[in-house]
């Protein structure tokens, strides 16, 4: 019963070559909503087939809701990319050729990604973050302007640093295990690591560790390896914005847990988790007084995400229980929220055709259900209640008072800055006489306010299942 | 017997680091390029090697794809768009060439007091190998960072990555899926930056990533 399995990888598989080939940009943009949808359904009938293992790929607690939450990321940012690509065909920024080769690549880069979750082959999964990455940095590239070159170029480098770092942990990471599994594949195999990890040599398996923290540190936007994040979300197309943010970050980072889990099993490594609070706390503070001096609207979003990966790693080097919990909670949130927060933001750039905050004014006047999403979207990743990211934020900052009240006050700070940043800006786009022109844009909001929806209702009420996985994630990362 | 198989393993390796220092301070493009196809060779006879005493055949192939590929027809393909921009005189670098010098020996020395004393579970030819990998890997990070030049900057990318591939072939039984992959994202890393190096030629008139520096996006917001 591994049919599902095979299907997130199969569709985007097909859909790339079949993408390239279709000439008609209207036809493209429906067949890929198609093969979005067809991934969603066969990621989220993965929840009710039995967990499977091979040595190369798996599903367990972990990924399940991951591969859930991608596929659909990926499914309500390829509706919304229609009719954004539809407003640059009209508006030639972008021409029929270069719409299909973004399709197509946009596949790529979800296969990829599908490929990175359910991998159990640490090298396959290094594949497949590597694919995810390439294929974006095309589509970054893809509006030719001096900016979207330079955005490129530089998420290209800082990239395929990331890339050969980490490749090169992985490398130590099969040393190690080979010692004690065996040559062959056995010995790349993330669940026969798990279980054999206490007898790992701890000094090669934290040296390791260091690799991969920067190399998939790079890709998940930690400061000060981020350098490449808020030009690519600027200068890209917004679609890809939203599944940068949303999703490729996370599956960098949840890259990272994984190995993080092989060494929370093997108790003599070195503290690996002062590291990632440092990382973390560095990112959060960074990108929050960033957040304060942004002009561009996409390029304050970027910040935003730098932040909230911040976040999340900072939980998860705290580790235990409730923060692990707060961690992967914030994850799944985070990356519902920026892509929902995307979807408005592209919209508003294609109607007030700019990007600048400056010249954005008045939008409650002029454009009411626009305004109404983003101030929810700003409000909910802002940490207000009753959203969701605000109770991932409380449980984070409450468990870390009660072990380490000084990092908590930190903490305090960094989001309370990155708060008024947001809102400030907020408040300067929704308010003032209307700029620019009127005209309305055939805008997707069943995707924005779907997204919404989700997070105000885990604010509420968290399904019995998801607590449960999430519970049994937690504590493996320890 | 065995000594000596070791010996000429260390030498393959040590000349693949000696060649990374002649890459940090060539300041012509095309004898870079040659110095990095020398290494790449090297490379191909090191992972040979390997092949034939490590008792792994299927290393063959990654030797065979770093000399074809990376010893031959990149090269060329890069002395081909070097010539077409005429960009084939002086290049620039950000620090001078004895800092650079020093800066890579303490790589080199970081590399080694990283790895070598990693403990009894890795034997000791594995790990010598694995640091001198490492520092060909940092070496390369460093040409990187050091070059200003698209195409340089390229260099340094293969050239690290020629450490990538020294360090996965050291690591005993490592399943081929591996080295493929690896072939595979040095093809699709060249696809990428050709394209790249195309469209900056075609928007700057330059291939001097330097020249990029005034189009950064929150400067053109003050207007």
């Amino acid at each position: 019963m591994i049919i599902p399995l095979d299907a997130i990888l199969w569709i985007p598989a097909v859909a790339v070559p079949l993408l390239a080939l279709v000439p008609n940009y209207r036809l493209g943009a429906v067949l890929n909503v198609v093969a979005s949808g067809l991934t969603f359904a066969a990621g989220v009938s993965l929840l009710f087939v039995p967990r499977a293992r091979s040595d190369i790929l798996i599903i367990d607690d972990f990924n399940i809701f991951l591969v859930s939450v991608t596929t659909f990321v990926a499914f309500t940012t390829s509706i919304f990319s229609a009719s954004y690509v539809g407003h640059e065909i009209e508006t030639g920024r972008l021409t029929p050729i270069f719409v299909r080769f973004y399709h197509a690549l946009y596949q790529a880069m979800i296969g990829a990604m599908d490929i990175a979750l359910v991998a159990n082959n640490i090298g396959l999964m290094w594949v497949g973050v590597e694919v995810a990455t390439l294929s974006t940095v095309m589509m970054v590239g893809i509006y030719r302007t001096p900016e979207a070159v330079e955005a490129a170029w530089k998420y290209f480098i800082l990239g395929s640093v990331g890339i050969a770092l980490a490749f090169f942990g992985t490398i130590l990471v099969y040393l190690v295990a080979q010692d004690v599994l065996g040559e062959g594949l056995a010995a790349m195999a993330w669940d026969r690591m798990v279980e054999k990890a206490a007898s790992f040599d701890p000094r090669l398996l934290s040296l390791a560790f260091v690799f991969l923290l920067v190399g998939y540190g790079t890709k998940a936007g930690l400061a000060p390896f981020h350098a490449w994040l808020p030009d690519a979300h600027a200068e890209g197309p917004t679609p890809i914005s939203a599944v940068l943010s949303g999703l490729l970050l996370n599956v960098a980072l949840f890259a990272l847990l994984r190995f993080k889990i092989v060494l929370a099993a093997n108790p003599d490594t070195l503290p690996v988790g002062v590291i990632m609070i440092v990382l973390g706390l560095t990112s959060l503070v960074f990108a929050a007084f960033m957040l304060f001096r942004r002009r561009d609207i996409k390029r304050l979003f970027a910040y935003s995400s730098i932040e909230h990966m911040g976040i999340i790693t900072f939980a998860f080097g705290i580790g235990g229980p409730l923060a692990n919990f707060a961690g992967l909670l914030h994850m799944t949130l985070h990356s519902l929220t920026k892509s929902a927060i995307f979807f408005a933001v592209g919209h508003i750039a294609q109607v007030k055709g700019t990007q600048q905050i400056v010249q954005i004014r008045g939008l409650s006047v002029s454009h009411p259900v626009l305004a109404v999403g983003l101030a929810l979207g700003v409000i909910a990743i802002a940490g207000l209640p009753p959203f969701g990211i605000f109770l991932s934020e409380f449980m984070l900052v409450s468990s870390t008072f009660a072990r380490q009240p000084l990092l908590a006050v930190v903490l305090v700070i960094g989001l309370l800055i990155a708060f008024g940043a947001l809102l400030l800006r907020l408040q300067q786009v929704l308010f003032g006489a209307p700029s620019g022109p009127a005209g309305q844009v055939k805008a997707s909001y069943i995707p924005l306010f779907l997204h919404l929806a989700f997070v105000l209702v885990a604010g509420l009420w968290l399904p019995e299942p998801i607590v449960r996985w999430f519970r049994v994630v937690a504590a493996q990362l320890g | 017997m065995r000594s000596l198989q070791f010996d000429i393993a260390h030498l393959l390796a040590g000349g693949m680091v000696v060649l990374s220092f002649l890459l940090l301070y060539q300041d012509r493009i095309t004898a870079m390029l040659n110095v990095f196809a020398l290494q790449a060779i090297t490379l191909a006879l090191a992972v040979a090697w390997q092949a034939h005493f490590g008792n792994a055949p299927h290393l063959y192939v990654t030797a065979a794809i770093a000399l074809v590929v990376k010893g031959f027809v990149i090269p060329a393909a890069l002395h081909r768009i070097v010539r077409r921009l005429e960009i084939h005189r002086e290049i620039e670098q950000v620090l001078g060439g004895g800092l650079t010098m020093i800066l890579g020996l303490g790589l080199v020395a970081l590399a080694i007091l990283l790895v070598v004393p990693v403990g009894p579970g890795v034997s000791l030819l594995a790990r010598e190998d694995l640091a001198f990998a490492l520092a060909v890997i940092l070496l390369g990070l460093l040409i990187m960072i050091t070059r200003r030049n698209a195409v340089t900057q390229i260099i340094g990318f293969m050239s690290l990555e020629n450490g990538l591939v020294l360090a996965a072939t050291g690591a005993r039984g490592m399943p081929l899926v591996v080295e493929f992959s690896v072939a595979f994202s040095i093809l699709i890393a060249f696809i990428v930056f050709g394209v790249f190096v195309f469209r900056i030629r075609e928007r700057f008139d330059t291939v001097d990533v330097g020249a990029l520096d005034r189009f950064r996006g929150e400067r053109s917001g003050d207007l």
